[in-house]
């Protein structure tokens, strides 16, 4: 067996701020892709326009507050958010919906609490789900995927029409955890022939978004940029709370396992939105916890709560459990008793 | 029946959090969360009392208001059962167990101001909650009330040390962050 040792000097390449959050642009790029091939162009258009505001908004808050501007805009932070938001809205959102998303998850989320690393709450998040509140018929229409009707997806330029102009006609059509949440009372195979947009397993379109998500997330564990407690928690939590539901048959019963797994925002949710260092849980114990609730909360939310996706709800619900749970699941320091006492 | 009275329960707690959804009991909520272990005593006092005076209340207005045609009094009563309730578990828990006083002795005369204990005690009456239902209530609201409570403290312990703008500092950061706690709290509409 060779036992290679490695003389010093130990060089590595240490990850900052926006080298970390450059990888995580990098890693969304799969499920970029796939909403993009199946929803058209409205995703990047949301992603372009978030960001342009974003930048803005966190210029200007920066330079209120008299802080060093192009060094807190280098790291990349608000962009993340602003695509974190652009992916979460529905593709082909008026001009305003994104702005007044951003506008809230930067000013009022982030910077009022002092900007990066001090936010309690995933800022994205928050804008979505304040959007999702007041705004909820136009958070709710989605464009129909590709190959559920004749034609195409918006192209660039429509995409760009129906952001701005608002003059264009598409199809949208209701997602699949929609459906499904309507659709009490009919056996799960009906639900699935009735329904173009239902796919092999979780949602035409969807189940490719969400596998093109996992393999971004796969590639930040591999990376490094994040440890597998808190996604691996959250994806087990939903899987059995699903397991435990599903009766196998009626849509009332809430869906397979994997269905849950497959569509709506899980896996974004799981790998880019719970693994925020800022507003997660650190301990490694207190990860477990964290993931765990996040993904009952999603099944409950989902299942039995009035709006078809719950990630948004989840996360900020556990945002606002994470410093109470660090709180009881503080690592002993070597050399102390547990429970603090010396 | 068991069915009706956790539905009831989780409604209380989640669902019509009295916090968060319903505004009530912000003076304690945002007075006593500055800190974790103020704020674990103040939720377990007020845990007994609301627990206690809801039930209370309920026998008030059944036993004695109603049978005497007093229906118009019913908000004063409510307050002094209330100031009764708060007094008597003061002195219960002094003569009982002094240990118990240490930890909630400050937070039990507070309770009075509390207003979720009249809201509970008023709200029981409107649904018109038989006596189980309104204990129950009064407890479902209760636990509402300590579990954000403390969520709420344990959160602004971390908020003191961030670097809130000037302006923002202390309470007003902190209606900030019960405002973005109501809007995660919404998304348990329709649950029960």
């Amino acid at each position: 067996m060779l036992l290679s040792t490695p003389t010093s000097p130990h060089a590595h390449t240490p990850l900052d701020t926006s080298g970390l959050m450059r990888l995580v642009i990098l890693a969304t790029l799969p499920g970029v892709a796939a909403l993009t091939w199946f929803f058209g162009w409205g995703t990047i258009v949301n992603i372009a326009f978030a960001s342009l505001i974003a930048l803005a908004c966190e210029a200007f808050a920066l330079y209120l507050r008299g802080r060093r501007v192009m060094f807190y805009l280098r790291d990349c932070s608000a962009l993340v958010t602003a695509i974190l938001l652009g992916i979460a809205l529905p593709p082909g959102s008026p001009w305003w919906i994104i702005a007044v998303g951003i506008v809230f998850a930067i000013l009022i989320a982030k910077q009022l609490y002092g900007g990066m690393g001090y936010n309690p709450f995933n800022p994205a998040m928050a804008g979505y789900v304040v959007l999702l509140i007041s705004f909820p018929l136009e958070m709710t229409r989605w464009l129909s995927p590709l190959g559920t009707f004749e034609g195409s997806v918006p192209g660039l330029m429509e995409a760009l029409q129906l952001c701005f102009g608002g003059g264009f006609d598409a199809h949208t059509m209701a997602t699949t955890l929609d459906v499904f949440k309507q659709g009490a009372g009919l056996m799960v195979a009906d639900v699935w022939q009735q329904n173009p947009q239902f796919g092999r397993w979780g949602g035409l379109g969807w189940e490719w978004v969400n596998i093109g998500f996992l393999a971004g997330g796969c590639y930040l564990l591999h990376r490094g940029v994040f440890t597998w407690h808190a996604p691996m928690s959250m994806l087990i939590a939903l899987t059995a709370m699903a397991a435990v539901f599903y009766d196998g048959g009626s849509s009332a019963s809430g869906g397979s396992p994997l269905m849950h797994l497959l569509s709506g925002a899980t896996m974004l949710g799981a790998f880019f939105i719970i693994t925020d260092p800022v507003s997660s849980a650190v301990s490694t114990r207190g990860r477990l916890i964290y993931g765990a609730l996040a993904g009952v909360l999603v099944y409950v939310i989902r299942r039995w709560g009035n709006y078809p996706d719950a990630v948004a709800f989840a996360v900020l619900i556990v945002n606002f459990a994470a410093p109470f749970i660090d709180h009881y699941t503080m690592p002993r320091t070597y050399g102390h008793n547990r429970g603090g006492s010396d | 029946m068991l069915t009706d009275y956790s539905v009831l329960l989780i409604s209380a707690i989640l669902v019509n959090n009295f916090v968060l959804v319903q505004f009530l009991g912000l003076c304690p909520f945002m007075g006593v969360s500055n800190k974790l272990e103020t704020a674990m005593g103040m939720s377990m006092a007020t845990t007994f009392v609301l627990t206690l005076a809801s039930a209370c209340s309920h026998l008030t207005y059944n036993y004695l208001l109603q049978p005497l045609g007093l229906d118009y009094l019913r908000t004063i009563s409510f307050i002094l059962v209330i100031a009764v309730v708060v007094q008597f578990t003061e002195m219960v828990v002094r003569k009982s167990s002094p240990l118990l006083h240490r930890v909630l002795g400050v937070y039990l005369p507070l309770i009075t101001t509390n207003c979720a204990v009249l809201g509970v005690a008023l709200l029981n009456l409107n649904k018109e909650h038989n006596f189980l239902q309104s204990l129950v209530y009064g407890f479902g609201a209760a636990l509402g009330f300590s579990l954000v409570l403390v969520l709420f403290a344990a959160m602004r312990e971390r908020l003191a040390v961030a670097d809130v703008p000037e302006p923002f500092h202390g309470a007003a950061i902190g209606m900030v962050t019960a405002g973005l706690m109501s809007l995660a709290f919404m998304g348990f509409a329709g649950i029960v």
